[in-house]
């Protein structure tokens, strides 16, 4: 048996009473879109469920997912959830240091063997294994030494998902996404720079509830909250369909809330959960603060051109100049191509015989 | 390639290579045809060759009655989808913002809820006119594999389009990137198909004007 207490037993040991504590069952149901119907199910299966082993490894990162996830008001879901997960190791949260931090590192891997959740922030550098290393061991090493008995591994952030900041042109350090690393291990990747905490926290509660990932889309994220585009859930949409857009940002556009579209917003080929979760205790979101989003939980956000162009032009800057030599290159090819008309109409002219009368009458023999 | 790697590549060196090829193709193909030169012309002028070239510039613009008579539908089938991807492609908003980008300046457009129903009317009318090239014997004879080609390429990038703006295949960035290859393909075959009578039409209008126009009759 495992030597963390239940959830339940936890819980109660910190004064939740059940009542604060079917409210959290009800608020994990909902954020994973669960029928109200599970929440028994949750509440039973939460109850008995010793906490769950977590190891965090933070590699290339700005620890903005780590203040993303504790930066929230308490008591919050996100504060409750850390009661879900036993955090055995965390460099920004945990009090030990250095031989004791690795240690405690190694007790969990050791303890709960096959069972323990991996979760990743950052990216991990292999242009030079020495770029990033902890306890001096490199990242890459660390990370699969640790994801080797992990039951699966979450990938944090857009820099743990998809390489993120780290990752993008001309990429110095030769970054690279968990996914591209492990490849034996169930893998969910929430990016986001930073990720949303309620999603952090809603595919923490499903993991230790079902024991199992949530449905995952192509690029790994759980449906439950990258399902659709910010733009299909954006309070703003109406502007876009009727053709009323801001022009700049402190134009009469902006200011009645226009769509941000023609600003650089990338909502239409964003998929996340900021326009319905929204931040900070649900007060808003980067467009209802007059900001077109950046996109930044889709893998390469940072190399789609400007954030401040619009989502429908072209991303090179050097497209004047590709035009001007295709346009000097085809004079060129043009001007050749006529001389060589020229030329075959001057050989015909020469090779042309002139035929008289004489020439055509019969030969009479 | 993930979607929005594919995304990005259309966005980024594929419309390069178009715009390239495109540009390349039409400096090259116009200056092909103008340096042929035109012949001399031995007789007398019996009217203005530079009047007849722009009367008929604008005369051929309408259909003769007696033409339209005998095909109405593939006249007014053909004003239909010219006129609509002229609308759909210079009064959509986003594509106007491309128009701003490459060339410094820009318009007001359309809501986009009426361009999309100029978009449905466009698709059928292209429709039409290909039901009918395959159904009118002498138009199916005529027909190469060029002409359908081009019918293609013109088509794709409107029904991707439509695609794209309706949400019909997910994820939307896959085709919204669809739909901007579809439209890099159309550039890139854009000069070296029928497609160039954009182009060539001003040409060949003021050739047969002018013509005309010297020789004092009717274009």
């Amino acid at each position: 048996m495992s030597k963390y207490p239940t959830i339940g037993e936890s819980l109660r040991h910190q004064g939740i009473s059940r009542r604060d504590f079917l409210k959290f069952c009800t608020a994990v149901a909902s954020i994973m879109a669960l029928p109200a119907a599970m929440i028994p199910k949750i509440a039973e299966a939460l109850e008995g469920t010793p906490k769950q082993s977590a190891i965090w490894l933070s590699f290339q990162e700005c620890t903005g997912c780590t203040e993303s996830l504790t930066r929230s008001h308490a008591p919050t879901l996100e504060g409750l959830i850390l009661d879900l997960i036993s955090l055995d190791y965390h460099h920004t949260l945990q009090a030990a240091a250095g031989t004791a931090a690795e240690s405690a590192r190694e007790a969990a891997m050791q303890g709960n063997k096959g069972n323990y959740l991996v979760i990743v922030d950052g990216s991990i550098p292999l242009g030079n294994l020495g770029y990033s290393t902890i306890a001096g061991i490199s990242n890459v090493d660390m990370l699969k030494e640790v994801v080797a008995g992990a039951k699966a591994v979450v990938a944090v952030g857009t820099c743990a998902a998809y390489g993120g900041i780290p990752h993008a042109a001309p990429n110095p350090t030769g970054a690279v996404s968990v996914e591209s690393l492990i490849t034996d291990k169930p893998i969910i990747n929430i990016p986001g720079c930073p990720p949303i905490p309620m999603v952090i926290a809603g595919v923490v509660a499903h993991f230790v509830t079902f024991g199992q990932l949530p449905h995952l889309d192509s690029l790994k994220r759980p449906l439950s909250f990258f399902g659709q585009t910010i733009h299909d859930r954006c309070y703003r949409r109406p502007f876009y369909d009727k053709g009323l857009f801001a022009e700049s940002f402190d134009d009469e556009g902006a200011k009645q809330g226009w769509c941000l579209y023609k600003l650089g917003c990338k909502g239409p080929v964003t998929y996340n959960a900021c326009a319905t979760t929204k931040w900070n205790d649900g007060v808003s979101f980067p467009i209802e603060s007059g900001h077109g989003c950046l996109g930044c939980s889709e893998p390469d956000f940072w190399d789609a051109g400007s954030f401040y162009k619009p989502l429908a032009v072209p991303i090179s800057g050097v497209i004047k100049a590709t035009t001007g030599y295709a346009l000097a290159a085809g004079a060129a090819v043009g001007v050749a191509s006529g001389a060589i008309n020229r030329l075959k109409r001057y050989q015909a002219r020469q090779d042309h015989e002139t035929v008289t009368i004489t020439d055509l009458e019969r030969n009479p023999k | 390639m993930n979607y929005i790697e594919f995304l990005l590549w259309v966005r980024g060196p594929a419309f390069q290579i178009a715009i390239a090829v495109l540009v390349f193709g039409i400096s090259f193909r116009l200056l092909e045809i103008l340096l042929l030169g035109r012949s001399p012309e031995y007789a007398a002028p019996r009217g203005s060759a530079v009047w007849g070239g722009f009367r008929t510039l604008l005369t051929r613009t309408l259909s003769e009655e007696s033409i339209f008579r005998r095909a109405p539908l593939v006249i007014i089938a053909g004003y239909v989808f010219h006129l609509g991807l002229f609308i759909v492609i210079l009064l959509l908003v986003p594509h106007i913002l491309v128009f701003k980008d490459l060339l410094g300046f820009s318009w007001s457009g359309l809501p986009t809820p009426l361009i999309d129903a100029i978009a449905v009317i466009t698709l059928l009318a292209l429709f039409i006119l290909l039901i009918n090239r395959i159904k009118h014997p002498v138009l199916r004879f005529l027909s190469t594999s060029a002409d359908y080609f081009a019918w293609v390429i013109t088509f794709l990038p409107l029904l991707t389009g439509y695609m794209a703006y309706h949400h019909m295949v997910n994820p939307y960035p896959f085709i919204l990137g669809l739909h901007i290859l579809s439209v890099e393909i159309l550039m890139i075959f854009f000069p070296f198909t029928k497609l160039m009578h954009a182009f060539t039409l001003v040409i060949a209008r003021w050739y047969n004007g002018a013509n005309a126009g010297h020789k004092g009759v009717q274009a």
